[in-house]
């Protein structure tokens, strides 16, 4: 899980890591989805706290195996913001990760029309910012699905 | 001395187009008629409830909009919850009034969103592209979802799930339209089919053009009392009869259950205090930003089991002569959606309850059910009102 590419000129909105989130954004850097989890009640959340949304105790970073499938999605086909606007139509989709807990990204390099719910897919990540890494997601080749759910 | 709250009196504003006015005096007009219709005097107001945050350029929030209107109050809320943030309000005012904090409370909205930018539907970005983003929106802006896009991603999983069909979806938005046909105000009057809702352009699957509300201006104001003091004053006083609200998420990315919101947790407290089930109810004010947010209320209030929506819809239940008519005032679909429209769900229930809505008048409606969506499916709001004592 290394597929990391760097954008030439990142114009989306940039997240601004903080000192609960850097550990998320800076392995996405490094190719890696990080989540997080609880040690007292084992509970698996996103997005990155300060706290364990179940017992309120303090969680610790886990990482995934960049797999999930599509729980829901919808293809975006007006969008007055730039560099959005170029790219309609594209998916936003919720993916459940295999760990659990479900985030929101786009499925990339595939035809919209194409994308299904409970399709398997896999993470990649675009470098934003040296301190940046943004996850994204790619449907997953039909059988090469090893942790299938 | 009987504290029990109602409603005696309410306003709204020019609408749907409405060049003349900004956003704050649409809250002043619709204020101004509401206080004509109750009957009072201004200076009796004791309590004052607003929200502002269309995201225009007067500052509209609860403490400007008291010092505007000079309301010397003893109770105040400006609780946000997006287009719900009235039926809290209701639920807020009810216990203030029976709590004697306040005896008599001014609610107000106001926007001028479709004066102000035009028709910006489906454009609804709020970040600027490459600017720095904080907080748990940053896990959501760099994906370029749109405001009709959250809403897009529950009608899918409805669909995946239980087979809800575009054509079902769209019977909610045609039963609405008939309304607004009766309705000299609203926004869009022509007659509209099945057919052309699903016809329309697709702005984020599956949802098309039709299935989104318009974009209006328009204000609403109404006023809350108590049952003693309205027996002096000239409306048909309106009972609150229960009321309440909950949240399960606010960014949709945060959502629990695409298929549902957390009307299933409000909704049973509602009927609760209301002694009341869903069988009691003879007509319904949803907030439809999008045909999907109907549905989606629609089970998770328990007026049909969850899943058999669809089905239950395309057979008319919601539309004029059906078992619990909808958004008789033609709704934010085709009438009035100026941004956060909770409020026009309790003005237009109150016009029924009161049996003053002509020819849209459900007939002998003695309850009425008003569910405000806030947010994504995020906060909803639930309030029953009555014609009659509870």
């Amino acid at each position: 899980m290394s597929d990391v590419t760097t954008a030439d000129e990142w114009t989306k909105p940039l997240p601004q890591p903080d000192d609960v989130n850097r550990p998320y954004w800076n392995a996405g850097v490094e190719g890696r989805l990080v989540i997080q989890q609880c040690p007292r009640c084992s509970h698996r959340q996103f997005y990155p706290r300060a706290l364990c949304t179940q017992c309120g105790d303090e969680p610790e970073w886990m990482d995934c195996t960049g797999r999930g499938t599509v729980h829901t999605f919808t293809i975006v086909r007006q969008m007055g913001m730039r560099p959005f606007r170029d790219e309609l139509p594209y998916v936003v989709a919720m993916i459940e990760l295999d760990e659990g807990p479900l985030i929101m990204g786009n499925i990339t390099d595939c035809d919209p029309e194409s994308v299904e719910i409970g399709a398997p897919v896999a993470v990649h990540f675009v470098r934003a910012a040296d301190d940046v890494g943004v996850p994204y997601w790619r449907l997953s080749a039909a059988g090469f699905r090893p942790s299938a759910r | 001395m009987d504290r029990t709250p109602v409603i005696v009196g309410t306003g709204l504003s020019d609408y749907p187009k409405a060049p003349h006015l900004d956003g704050v005096q649409h809250h002043v007009l619709a204020a101004r008629r509401a206080i004509t219709d109750a009957g009072i005097e201004k200076s009796t107001l004791d309590g004052y409830v607003g929200v502002g945050g269309s995201g225009g350029m007067m500052i509209d929030d609860a403490v400007t909009m008291a010092e505007y209107l000079r309301i010397d109050h003893r109770y105040i809320d400006g609780t946000m919850t997006g287009g719900s943030s009235f039926e809290f309000h209701v639920q807020h005012l009810a216990a203030a009034i029976r709590e004697g904090l306040c005896d008599t409370a001014l609610v107000t909205y106001g926007s001028d969103q479709l004066s102000r930018m035009g028709r910006m539907l489906g454009t609804g970005g709020f970040q600027r592209p490459g600017q720095r983003v904080t907080g748990p929106i940053q896990y959501e802006a760099p994906y370029g979802n749109s405001l009709v896009g959250a809403y897009a991603m529950h009608a899918m999983r409805h669909m995946h799930e239980f087979g809800t069909t575009s054509e079902q979806l769209a019977e909610i938005a045609v039963g609405v339209r008939e309304y607004a046909m009766l309705n000299p105000h609203a926004m869009y009057r022509d007659p509209m089919t099945v057919d052309d809702v699903i016809n329309s352009r697709m702005i984020a699957d599956p949802l098309h053009k039709l299935d989104c509300c318009a974009i209006t201006d328009g204000g609403g104001a109404f006023i809350m009392t108590t049952a003693e003091r309205a027996k002096d004053l000239p409306q048909l006083p309106v009972y609150v009869l229960g009321a309440a609200g909950a949240q399960t998420h606010w960014n949709v990315g945060q959502q629990v259950d695409f298929t549902s919101c957390a009307g299933a947790l409000a909704g049973p407290v509602a009927f609760g205090r209301a002694g009341l089930t869903p069988d009691d109810v003879d007509m319904l004010m949803f907030y439809d930003s999008f045909t999907i947010t109907c549905l989606i209320l629609l089970e998770s209030l328990g007026f049909v089991p969850k899943g058999e929506g669809g089905p239950f819809v395309a057979e008319g239940n919601l539309k004029k002569g059906g078992r619990w008519p909808l958004n008789t005032d033609g709704g934010g679909l085709s009438s009035c959606h100026p941004g956060m429209r909770g409020i026009f769900l309790i003005i237009e229930a109150v016009r029924q309850l009161r049996g003053q809505a002509g020819e849209a008048q459900v007939p002998d409606c003695r309850v009425a059910l008003c569910a405000g969506s806030g947010g994504w499916l995020s906060c909803i709001g639930v309030a029953i009102l009555g014609a009659d004592r509870p």
